[in-house]
């Protein structure tokens, strides 16, 4: 191996009680593709901050081409040649994407979108350098993300989970633009926990769980099975198909549901159309920003509709659309929204209080009073059901893991025995055991008759749980695809329109 | 002279305090900082350049003593928001009252005196037109402050440091990802917002109304906090609302030596409910809001 570009020694970062980073050593050799892999939570983000300079460890040293150095500001970093691309971008939506370049490279701004178009050329990049940001989908975001990182020359480009945010189509092309910058002699640190991407393009790989490194390894040279029991130190569980059931009574649909939301950037919903039957998992595919906040809200009875168009939400038989989320759930409608801290939970009260947010009508209440011990009783129940690990009820929400919070926000609403529940991005942010067991207590409620809808981007999610996909757009829905028969690319097409013109109503 | 000549004539004067102090807090909320204390740091601005003028100084001395009263009280604000995050709003409100007291207490033996103002600078031919030739016989502040008006325009339109500002106060945290130094630019703007409320209380009290009278500011700062938003962050239409606020403010005057048919109670509430009315306006407009608007404004910003 050549001498390093960048090496880590003993890195550690720990935030309050949490160790997010344990004695970490890595090298990173010049003009090579380099994995950071591990699950969600790993500390491979902390890992990646410490690196750019976002945050300081609290021991260890960088060496930077065998010298120490100290990063105390992502400037300190940038000044060395390390450009980061955010899994969360770092662009200003109101500024053009040549304003958002000019504020890291000098220049006049022609001259510096004529750079923008060659660099775009080059590496398969285009967009135009005077769009606003918020203008852009996710994918061009990305890009303008990248070209402002090529633009200041680095020798290290960090990619905070890149692929998280494109569609399948979109990622050959990115690892192109990878493979054409390293042999250009740029090293590239890639942050992900997909196995198969990462044995298509990285020729090293440091697999990093609970903050310390587990292997440093060439990963063509180990199967996805070998990294696996690396990344999480037990076997994959096995993924789960569940067997076709004959279709049940109709318990939501959703009839030519339009939507304008309040925020002019925010996407329009036009004339949204599915049924969703008992017995039944209907998956919502789709790159974020392509209408899902405003279409669970829609569903949740967040955002209602007005008296008159009722009949566009229609739960269990009869137009919800004017009902507020309390008066759906008395149907027998429960919801897991995506944010678990805020929406899904109170992270400052209890599991016990987080638990009579939404399951008051199971005993809790007596004459107006809370009944503490029947409160306490389906809590416990809860937490020994759904396998969630915590001290007990009186623990603070907030001080859960993302996972297990999931986990119990997930068997709160299951226990309120729904007849149609809805979950929105089941297993954002949460490791890959509790991700599992989720599903699999999705699918079992299926298989006991209930109606299941689930909005995620993680299409290996959606094709394990779902009998069916409808793929999101620009506000439009794609007809049904049955998920047995249909392939990853084909969903993906629907997911950049490229298979929109003519089909959608 | 006519009533409609009276208010072209004396619109721009009376529009200055408002304009000054507006157009700094107009960078401070750029920056993603609410300052609420500009009433405050206008009135000790105010007492600070009246005394000053009072004792001889010159005018010149007066807002240079004025710009730094209000950039030390600014710079208090600066000290509890940006250095120790705390609420911006509870923090502004308080300097703001801090800087009225001191005002009080300051002036207290200068209550009634009054110094000599500016001498007008009139631009030949124009200033002799009928009707309109008042609104070219101007002080040198209100053609300072013009020009202010024209420079803050074009930082935020053609110069990078616009940019920074802006990008600061839309997203702190990807600001600071790219390498830029989030609270000192911070502290940069409200350093100079104290500094133009400054001039605007000197504006006030040694030329506009070369008096002291405790509590003279009147609102004005409040005023110019509307005129922000008023202006959807934007330095030409602060200027429009600034003259409008001015005009409206002579016009009650013209009402009561002509009596006209109007009350003029009615007159001299105008301003403030013309800044309800267009508040109300503008906050209905989303698109408006989104596009101009300050995204990170008021949230504490910490590494």
């Amino acid at each position: 191996m050549p001498a390093p570009l960048l090496s880590l020694r003993g890195m550690t970062k720990s935030y309050g009680q949490i160790r997010a980073n344990r004695g970490i050593d890595l090298d990173v050799a010049p003009g090579s593709i380099h994995a950071i892999l591990g699950e969600n939570g790993a500390g491979k983000s902390t890992l990646m901050k410490l690196i750019y300079g976002v945050e300081t460890p609290d021991e260890g040293q960088i060496l930077w081409h065998g010298a120490p150095v100290r990063l105390s500001s992502p400037a300190d970093a940038r000044r060395l040649g390390v450009g980061m691309v955010f899994q969360h971008f770092s662009l200003f939506e109101t500024l053009t994407v040549v304003e958002n370049i000019s504020l890291i490279v000098p220049g006049a701004k022609s001259a510096l979108a004529d750079r923008i178009r060659a660099l775009g050329h080059d590496f398969g990049l285009e967009v135009d350098p005077f769009a606003h940001v918020h203008a852009l989908s996710v994918g061009e975001r990305q890009r303008v993300e990248i070209i402002r990182c090529l633009m200041t020359d680095p020798k290290l480009l960090i990619l905070d989970e890149p692929t998280s945010v494109l569609p399948p189509q979109a990622v050959g092309l990115l690892f192109d633009t990878l493979r054409r910058l390293r042999d250009g002699g740029v090293s590239i640190l890639f942050i992900s926990h997909k196995l198969d991407e990462i044995q298509a393009i990285c020729d090293r790989a440091t697999v990093l769980r609970a903050g310390q490194v587990t292997g440093h390894v060439d990963p063509r040279d180990h199967d996805a099975h070998a990294l696996a029991l690396m990344m999480i130190g037990r076997d994959m569980p096995p993924p789960l198909h569940a067997d076709p059931r004959p279709a049940g009574k109709v318990m939501l649909e959703l009839c030519g549901l339009d939507y304008q939301p309040d925020d002019p950037f925010a996407t329009p919903l036009s004339g949204l159309t599915l049924t969703l039957r008992a017995g039944e998992v209907l998956g919502i595919a789709g790159i974020s920003g392509n209408g899902q906040a405003d279409l669970s809200r829609l569903i949740s009875g967040e955002v209602r509709l007005p008296a008159a168009r009722r009949d566009e939400v229609r739960m269990m038989g009869q137009g919800v659309g004017h009902l507020n989320p309390a008066e759906r759930r008395t149907l027998g409608f429960a919801f897991v929204p995506e944010d678990r801290l805020g929406r899904g939970a109170v992270p400052e009260m209890t599991l016990s209080d987080n638990s009579l947010l939404t399951a008051h009508g199971q005993g809790m209440l007596k004459r107006g009073f809370i009944d503490r011990r029947a409160e306490v009783a389906f809590t416990e129940a809860c937490i020994r059901d759904f396998d969630v690990r915590t001290p007990g009820p009186e623990a603070e929400a907030g001080a859960l893991s993302g996972g297990n919070l999931q986990k119990f926000i997930v068997g709160r609403e299951m226990s309120l025995k729904p007849d149609l529940l809805f979950v929105a991005q089941p297993t954002w942010g949460v490791d890959i055991g509790a991700a599992t067991a989720i599903r699999q207590r999705l699918v079992a409620l299926r298989n006991a008759g209930v109606a299941v809808l689930v909005i995620s981007e993680e299409l290996e999610e959606l094709f394990e749980i779902c009998d069916r996909i409808q793929v999101i757009h620009k506000g439009h829905l794609s007809p049904s695809l049955d998920a047995r028969s249909t392939r990853a690319e084909d969903v993906g097409r629907w997911m950049i329109g490229a298979q929109a013109e003519g089909a959608v109503a | 002279m006519t009533g409609l000549s009276f208010i072209l004539a004396g619109m721009l004067a009376a529009a200055t305090p408002f304009l000054l102090a507006a157009l700094g807090e107009l960078v401070v909320e750029r920056s993603g900082v609410l300052n609420l204390g500009v009433e405050g740091m206008m009135a000790l601005g105010a007492v600070v350049g009246f005394i000053v003028v009072y004792h001889g100084a010159g005018h010149v001395m007066g807002f240079a003593a004025a710009g730094l009263a209000g950039m030390m009280l600014a710079l208090i604000f600066g000290w509890l928001a940006l250095g120790f995050r705390a609420n911006q709003v509870a923090v502004g409100l308080a300097v703001g009252i801090l800087g009225q007291g001191m005002s009080s207490l300051i002036g207290n033996s200068y209550e009634s005196l009054t110094i000599t103002g500016l001498p007008k600078l009139s631009v030949p031919v124009l200033s002799d037109l009928p009707v309109v030739g008042g609104l070219f016989s101007q002080d040198i502040v209100v053609w300072l402050s013009l020009l202010v008006t024209l420079a803050i325009w074009a930082m935020f339109r053609y110069s990078h440091l616009g940019l920074v500002l802006r990008a600061v106060g839309e997203n702190p945290q990807a600001a600071h990802a790219i390498g830029y130094r989030v609270i000192a630019l911070r502290y940069g703007a409200v350093m100079f917002g104290g500094a133009m409320a400054g001039f605007a209380g000197a504006y006030a009290a040694t030329v506009y109304t070369p008096l002291w009278a405790d509590g003279m500011i009147a609102g004005r700062g409040w005023i110019a906090l509307a005129l922000v938003v008023f202006g959807t962050w934007l330095a030409g239409r602060v200027f429009f609302g600034a003259c409008l606020f001015g005009a409206v403010s002579l016009a009650s005057l013209v009402a009561q030596t002509e009596a006209w048919p109007v009350p003029s109670q009615l007159l001299s509430s105008l301003p403030y409910l013309v800044t309800i009315i267009v508040l109300g306006i503008i906050t209905s407009n989303k698109r408006l809001l989104k596009e101009n608007g300050v995204a990170s404004l008021g949230e504490p910003f910490g590494k």
